[in-house]
């Protein structure tokens, strides 16, 4: 069976207590914004790229535990990737939440994987994915797009 | 086919007595379920209540034994339904004493009530400059469903303030009144605070202010304290069945019936016409002029022994049960620093009904409902339908533990305790 402490780690509770990358960015490339209609979570992220590079990314917006560390780690976990890397992380993460296989091959999720234990309570998945569609979107060129987990 | 009452005859204690909670929760086959391996704690009564088995029984007795359409046969089947649909609509009437069970129309629920109010009585009278009178408290379904018609319109919605203890500001409203006002609309009791709104004093102000009729959202009121539409005073009243222990996919829209009976239909179809041809067709009378098409047969007669379970228990002995319930529940959060309640007059102001909302400090409401989750306790997260409330209130969401009859006192403690657990893995 599912435990709380699996899914709300020590690394969880301290990035929802101290969000890394917090805030609007400038200048900035495109941004994007990720809504949950189920519990009218917000989340704004802002993507900086200096040619194929992320050079930056941030966030703001108000969530639960899940939502905000997910978002945090994200905001880490792509900084200095390039384009291609970027897209593969994100499907990675995608799949590890989704549950089919443990991500893509021949990507590592790192610390991400703290997150995992978020697949064992289905209702909450959308909370970890709203900040990743929402990068997809910003990488996708997309300026003041919206994406919806519905 | 009738309900076994939920206490015999002579076994009910006095009116003045207390309920008999756990005999009743015996009556709740689904409270005996566990959930995570913890047994069932249920506090998300304003969503949806549980079924007691006797209408559980009905519904299936219906589909079992007589089942066929309603109005539309000569042959035995179809006239016994009919006359149980019939029944449940009596039965209904008299519970909220309408004084004419033709006032009574069934629908999908609270929701189609208000659209069908908005669409067949806003819809020929609203003039661009019109006003719709709504308040800060409101449910999307008495929201949405204004700002939909008055844009068909060219009305308006306004919105009138609540204070800071939760309760409609009375003052604001009447200075919101005028001349323009065609509709007020406004619940009985929020389901995001469990305000109850004193609905004769706005019908009064409304009366001596405007032209203006009270359409009254009673979705959250029906299944806690007894309503008696005459004395309430309101044009319009609408509920849903699933609140109140009946079953899903039925509700009502109480009217008086000259409203009634000057309003087009709201959907056209079969039943609700007494001849058609290409040319013309003529509606049929209230209430089956706005029941088009084959209604919800089984669910209404559910929900006419759902009136009676709730009759043969007494609203007064329910709404005390849930009173202190609702008392020993904000008693013990008021002692607890991180926990914040919200509107809540706990200086003895007005009551409020069944419904408590809270937020906890560093912890968000959607990880208090997981790890309340875990513990059997099932709360409701989030904005609860009324996102212009919490905007109001300064809050995204708020944790909402709502009652019902069968709610226990340990099962309040059972709640506290799981939100320590919240504290201790928040901290
Ligand atoms: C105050 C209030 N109004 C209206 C509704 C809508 O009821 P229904 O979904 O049954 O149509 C609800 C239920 O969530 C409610 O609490």
């Amino acid at each position: 069976m599912s435990d709380l402490r699996d899914l709300y780690q020590q690394v969880i509770l301290d990035h929802y207590r101290a969000p890394r990358n917090f805030g609007a960015l400038e200048p900035v490339c495109a941004s994007a914004e990720g809504y949950n209609p189920l519990c009218g979570d917000q989340v704004k992220v802002y993507l900086r790229t200096d040619g194929d590079v992320v050079d930056a990314v941030t966030f703001e917006g108000v969530g639960c535990a899940i939502s905000t560390a997910s978002a945090s780690l994200m905001t880490e976990a792509v900084r200095g990737l390039e384009r291609p890397q970027a897209e593969a992380l994100i499907a990675s993460f995608l799949k590890l939440m989704t549950g089919d296989g443990n991500g893509a091959a021949g990507v590592d999720l790192g610390k991400l994987e703290v997150l995992s234990g978020v697949k064992d309570y289905p209702v909450r998945i959308k909370c970890a994915t709203l900040a990743w569609h929402a990068l997809r979107a910003a990488l996708e060129g997309g300026d003041s797009e919206t994406v919806s987990t519905e | 086919m009738t309900a076994p009452a939920p206490l015999a005859d002579g076994e009910r204690p006095p009116a003045a007595g207390a309920l008999d909670v756990e005999r009743l929760r015996a009556s709740f086959p689904i409270l005996a379920r566990e959930v995570h391996g913890h047994r069932l704690v249920y506090l998300d009564n304003a969503a949806s209540a549980q079924r007691p088995e006797v209408v559980i029984d009905a519904v299936n007795d219906c589909y079992r034994t007589y089942y066929a359409n309603a109005h539309r046969g000569v042959h035995a089947l179809s006239e016994l339904s009919t006359d149980a649909y019939e029944a449940a609509r009596g039965k209904v009437a008299r519970f909220i004493g309408a004084p004419d069970s033709h006032e009574v129309v069934f629908t999908r629920g609270t929701t189609e009530s208000l659209n069908l109010v908005a669409q067949s009585y806003g819809r020929p009278l609203l003039a661009p400059g019109d006003e719709v009178l709504l308040t800060e408290m409101e449910h999307h379904s008495n929201i949405v469903p204004w700002q939909l018609v008055c844009e068909q319109t060219g009305a308006r919605v306004r919105a009138a303030p609540i204070t800071d203890d939760g309760e409609l500001d009375l003052e604001a409203f009447a200075g919101m009144l005028n001349e323009r006002t065609r509709v007020v609309a406004l619940t009985h009791v929020s389901n995001a605070l469990g305000t109850v709104n004193d609905i004769p004093a706005v019908v009064e102000l409304t009366r001596a202010r405007s032209d203006a009729v009270v359409v009254v959202d009673g979705a959250q009121a029906v299944p806690h304290m007894t309503i008696d539409v005459a004395s309430l005073g309101c044009d319009f009243y609408a509920f849903s069945g699933h609140k109140m222990y009946g079953p899903g996919g039925i509700g009502v829209l109480w009217g008086r019936r000259e409203l009634l009976a000057a309003m087009p239909p709201y959907h056209g179809g079969g039943a609700m016409i007494t001849r058609v041809t290409f040319e013309r067709t003529d509606y049929a009378a209230p209430p089956q002029r706005f029941e088009a098409g084959t209604p919800a047969i089984a669910p209404a007669i559910g929900l006419g022994v759902a009136v009676e379970f709730l009759e043969a228990i007494g609203l007064d002995r329910i709404e005390r049960h849930e009173h202190e319930l609702l008392s020993h529940t904000v008693e013990v959060l008021n002692d607890l620093p991180w926990v914040r309640v919200l509107g809540q007059d706990t200086e003895g102001g007005s009551l409020r009904a069944a419904v408590v909302s809270l937020v906890i400090d560093g912890a968000h409401p959607h990880d208090v409902a997981t790890i309340l989750d875990e513990q059997g306790v099932a709360i409701r997260a989030g904005h609860h339908c009324a996102q212009p409330l919490m905007e109001r209130l300064g809050v995204p969401a708020t944790v909402r533990a709502s009652f019902g009859l069968y709610n226990t006192h340990e099962e309040v403690d059972l709640l506290v305790s799981s939100l320590h657990e919240v504290r201790r893995i928040f901290g």
